[in-house]
């Protein structure tokens, strides 16, 4: 490996001219290759965030609640009884794209760790997931690799999968999302961070060992594809969940002594991020020996070495004295456990390898002087106002086609691949509500759980998208009856080099921002992905929301299956807003106008009092209105219950499928008591019909029978993959 | 009833077991790692769900040959009572405690749903708090359940009435339909000639509680609760 080190390898390994200056003046010489590869990927936009930093500033991260916000591997939230949930969701887009299965897996492999180096035993796993055009065979291709990779990982891992959401859009093309996040619980007052202590104590590798796979995999993630994307499928890493799992269990193990200084496991770039920024973190030195490294393959360079991302992996730091202890927990469980280097008082990362200093780095500096971009922006035009538009098909079909779309779909055969119920704590299943719930072990309170985006919507209006994005996920967990409490972002966009895309970001960081600000619902983590683009074309704008939120008393979560003789009653305003609506995009075929507008005060309101309304224990069942709008709602809350609705409301195709925002669909016994409350508490209320009979109907129109609806909702994934 | 969870490397569903057996004993079993289980004084000796050593060769196989067997042969030798649940029953066929082989769904993927299963007889330690006949659900969460014997050991199962439970419709009628996995003869669980050693494909143990949807589950664990070693 006796390449000449230049400003020509500099830009092989993605580091611009101007940032190559900058290496060689921080180094005062000629960097090793070695020294280059670690500038290089600590650079990357997957690692040093250059090109959203100063957006991401902006994000509200503060409420009583929130014990850690972002800078650590993952948020934490105090969730009452003494315990809290440490919680992130992570992309893993292009390796998904590249090698759908492995990519899959690794990203759910990659989220658990972040959670559980913290001290948290994950009890949930979720994901959010874009992909193209059915139509297409490699989307096919795709979506069969993500779902097993996620099942396949996870289920042996342990973990449930208990929620998620899928879209189709052809800007996905040639480039899928796929996001993962995971929850685990801690003690409050354990919580594992990185930041590393004391001159001398030992640096600690455990886990698998270190092969060449993945080298430059955070590089990669910082690139736009072109036509030779299948020649990068080395960078991709291989998963080895049952790996994870005895990693899982022996950390926890030796997370229970007082042996630990500080934890990382070793994500993207590796070796060096954890050891960079366990040292950068703690102010301290570090050295490593790489002659003690576990290696999975003979004659690793140094630089191999630092830049793996072979997976299941940790990086701790040790007090002395427990070391021995420490050993003999990771022989119980069968992983290498080596220590290989020490804290230092030099403030540089210094790294050997035969007798050699192949890195001698000030952290310093290669953090404080790491790239800031300010890059210029320019906002998305607002789209015109869609005028009328016919109903060219009726409300029949409409309902029919729409039920069956791939967009809203059963997603049955999905959750059905994921092991839902391991832990015996699944409460709401996939499906079952509009937030998992997952009680928590020997405990009567619960979590509530969602991921939600509308990428359509942000396309159109990205502030509105971004702030839609967060309120559909408080939505979702209030129509649990979860108090929601802080989320996760994952913030997927294009080339962030032109003006438009960083426009996107930057307004979609601001519709963010106002929704945090007006429902209390801070961010504690996130990961951005940028260059989400294939050959010029550019995803659509998906910050992915991960929400969490609590139950104290895990019976009164209410899911969405209705029962004979209850009344629905409808919360929240209808306009019949038709712009950006799936009916828009399914039926008339079009995909414009502005995403419907969003009124704070109202949101939080209307939330507010069905939380109040199930808490009092008044509510049967619950479903927010959201994508394909009210009849798609009331059909999906007949399905869930198998229990037909007869609607006494006339409206049009605007009325039923229009998806004006802030609205519920509540199931009760005494609906004139709910019209009181709902007129006290200052919120739009009306009854719209009543749960019976084996077939939804309509004034004026053909009664819809639960089968024919069923068969509709059910075909679509059955009749493509099977 | 004393009752004892082995837990290999990979073993996963070890928790939900003990939540379960605790529910109906009201004492917490000893999780025993299987490097270091000592059965003695045991009555039942529970292989939870997982996939052992990672399933990487076929499931259940590196388990049974491992050492903590020997000590599980014993203890069944001794006429204590043994329960495979998931990877649980794969590594008991593979160890040769149970006949027959659990090979891949025959539609080749994963599959976490509640399926139905018909009581095939009720005069057994583990489902004597069923009745014949009778149809419970329980969840199933598993790539390899189809339960596979050659011709006559499936005659020989069911001659001599050790078939515990078969894959039903929730009327009680085993059809194709109900049979997920693609199971021969809709089989879900067997039991030794001895009627000590069961073995089981879905999870009654994650449904004992109201909250997870019903407690369907929960006759057998209450059943185990009352069993002693002769």
């Amino acid at each position: 490996m006796a390449q000449q080190v230049n400003q020509a390898l500099a830009k092989q390994f993605g580091l611009s001219a101007d940032e190559y200056g900058r290496v060689l003046a921080i180094m005062g010489r000629t960097p090793s290759f070695t020294e280059l590869g670690v500038f290089s990927v600590m650079w990357s936009e997957h690692c040093s965030y250059k090109s959203s930093r100063v957006w991401l500033k902006t994000l509200p991260t503060k409420a009583p609640w929130v014990i850690h916000g972002p800078g650590e591997n993952a948020g934490v939230v105090d969730i009452g009884d003494g315990l809290a949930a440490v919680f992130k969701m992570e992309s893993h887009n292009h390796p998904s794209f590249i090698e759908p299965y492995s990519g899959a897996a690794t990203g759910v492999g990659g989220i658990l760790r972040d959670v559980f180096t913290m001290g948290a035993r994950p009890v949930a796993n979720l994901n959010a997931l874009r992909f193209g055009d059915p139509k297409l065979a490699v989307t096919k291709r795709v979506v069969d690799g993500v779902v097993r990779g996620i099942g396949g990982y996870g289920n042996c891992v342990g973990v449930p999968t208990v929620g998620g959401e899928v879209n189709f859009h052809p800007a996905y093309n040639g480039n899928p999302l796929v996001n993962a996040m995971t929850v685990g619980i801690a003690d409050r007052n354990k919580i594992f961070l990185s930041a590393a202590a004391g001159i001398g104590n030992p640096v600690v590798y455990v886990g698998s060992k270190t092969g060449r796979d993945g080298i430059h995999g955070a590089t990669m993630a910082s690139t736009s594809f072109e036509k030779d994307s299948e020649e990068k499928r080395p960078t991709v890493q291989i998963g080895d969940p049952f790996v994870e799992k005895l990693l899982i269990e022996a950390c926890l193990e030796l997370m229970a002594t007082d042996a630990i200084i500080a934890i990382q496991d070793m994500g993207a770039a590796g070796l060096t991020s954890s050891s960079v920024e366990m040292a950068g973190k703690g102010d301290v030195g570090i050295e490593l020996d790489l002659d003690h490294l576990p290696q999975r393959e003979t004659e690793m360079t140094a630089y191999e070495m630092m830049l793996s991302e072979s997976q299941e992996r940790m990086l701790m730091v040790l007090r002395p004295d427990r070391q021995e202890m420490a050993r003999a927990i990771f022989a119980k469980w069968d992983l290498d456990f080596a220590v290989i280097g020490q804290l230092t008082d030099t403030g540089h990362i210094v790294v050997k390898h035969k007798g050699v200093v192949e890195a001698d780095i000030p952290l310093a500096p290669l953090a404080d002087q790491a790239p800031l971009y300010h890059r210029p922006t320019s906002e998305t035009p607002k789209p015109a106002a869609l005028g009328a538009v016919a109903d060219p098909v009726g409300l029949r079909t409409a309902l029919l086609t729409l039920l069956a779309c791939p967009d809203l779909a059963s997603r049955a055969w999905i959750w059905d691949q994921y092991d839902s119920t391991i832990g015996g704590q699944t409460v709401k299943r996939p499906g079952a509500a509009d937030a998992a719930i997952v009680r928590l072990d020997g405990h009567t309170r619960a979590l509530a759980l969602t991921t939600d985006c509308t990428p359509r919507y942000c396309q159109a209006d990205p502030e509105l998208g971004g702030m839609q994005a967060v309120v559909e996920a408080w939505r979702n967990i209030t129509a649990t009856g979860g108090k929601p409490l802080a989320i996760t972002d994952n913030m997927n966009f294009a080339n962030p080099e032109k003006p438009e895309i960083m426009g996107q970001f930057a307004a979609a960081i601001r519709g963010m921002a106002a929704a945090c600000v007006a429902l209390d619902f801070p961010v504690v983590s996130g990961n951005v992905s940028l260059y989400n683009e294939t050959e010029g074309q550019p995803i659509l704008p998906t910050p992915a929301i991960g929400g969490l939120g609590v139950l104290e008393d895990a019976a009164q979560a209410v899911g969405q299956a209705i029962a004979p003789g209850q009344t629905l009653v409808l919360i929240g305003e209808t306009a019949g807003w038709l712009g950006q609506s799936l009916w828009l995009r399914e039926i008339a075929g079009r995909e414009d106008g502005p995403p419907p507008p969003i009124d704070l005060t109202a949101e939080r309101r209307n939330g507010d009092f069905v939380r109040g309304q199930i808490l009092s224990g008044a509510v049967r069942a619950c479903h927010d209105v959201s994508d394909g709008g009210l009849l798609i709602a009331v059909a999906e809350m007949a399905l869930a219950g198998n229990t037909g609705v007869a609607l006494n409301l006339t409206g049009d195709h605007a009325f039923w499928f229009g998806e004006d925002q802030g609205r519920y669909v509540l199931a009760v016994d005494n609906a004139a008591a709910t019209l009181v409350a709902a007129t006290a508490a200052g919120v739009p209320a009306a009854i719209i019909g009543t749960a019976q009979g084996q077939g939804l109907t309509l004034p004026g129109i053909d009664p819809i029978s639960l089968t024919e609806a069923r068969a509709a909702n059910d075909r679509f994934f059955p009749a493509w993959m099977n | 009833m004393k009752a004892g969870i082995v837990v290999f490397p990979g073993i996963n569903r070890e928790r939900d077991m003990a939540i379960a057996l605790h529910a109906s004993t009201g004492r917490a079993p000893a999780m025993l790692w299987h490097k270091d289980a000592d059965l003695t004084g045991l009555d039942l000796v529970v292989i939870p769900g997982g996939f052992s050593y990672g399933d990487y060769l076929r499931c259940g196989a590196m388990a049974a040959q491992s050492p903590a067997m020997a000590a599980i042969r014993a203890h069944v030798a001794r006429g204590g009572y043994l329960l495979g649940v998931c990877n649980g029953f794969q590594i008991l066929t593979e160890a040769g405690l149970l006949p027959g082989a659990l090979l891949r769904n025959a539609g080749l993927r994963f599959l976490s749903m509640d399926c139905h299963l018909r009581v095939e007889r009720a005069d057994t330690a583990f489902t004597n708090r069923y009745r014949a006949g009778e149809v419970f659900r329980a969840p199933m969460a598993h790539g390899d359940g189809n339960y596979f014997a050659d011709d006559a050991t499936l005659d020989r199962l069911e001659g001599e009435n050790l078939v515990a439970l078969r894959y039903a419709t929730a009327e009680g009628a085993v059809t194709p339909d109900a049979n997920f996995n693609g199971a021969a003869r809709n089989i879900a669980g067997i039991l030794s000639p001895s009627l000590r050693v069961m073995g089981l494909m879905p999870h009654p143990e994650d449904l004992v509680d109201p909250l997870m949807g019903g407690t369907d589950g929960k006759p057998l664990f209450d059943a185990l609760a009352a069993l002693e070693v002769a």
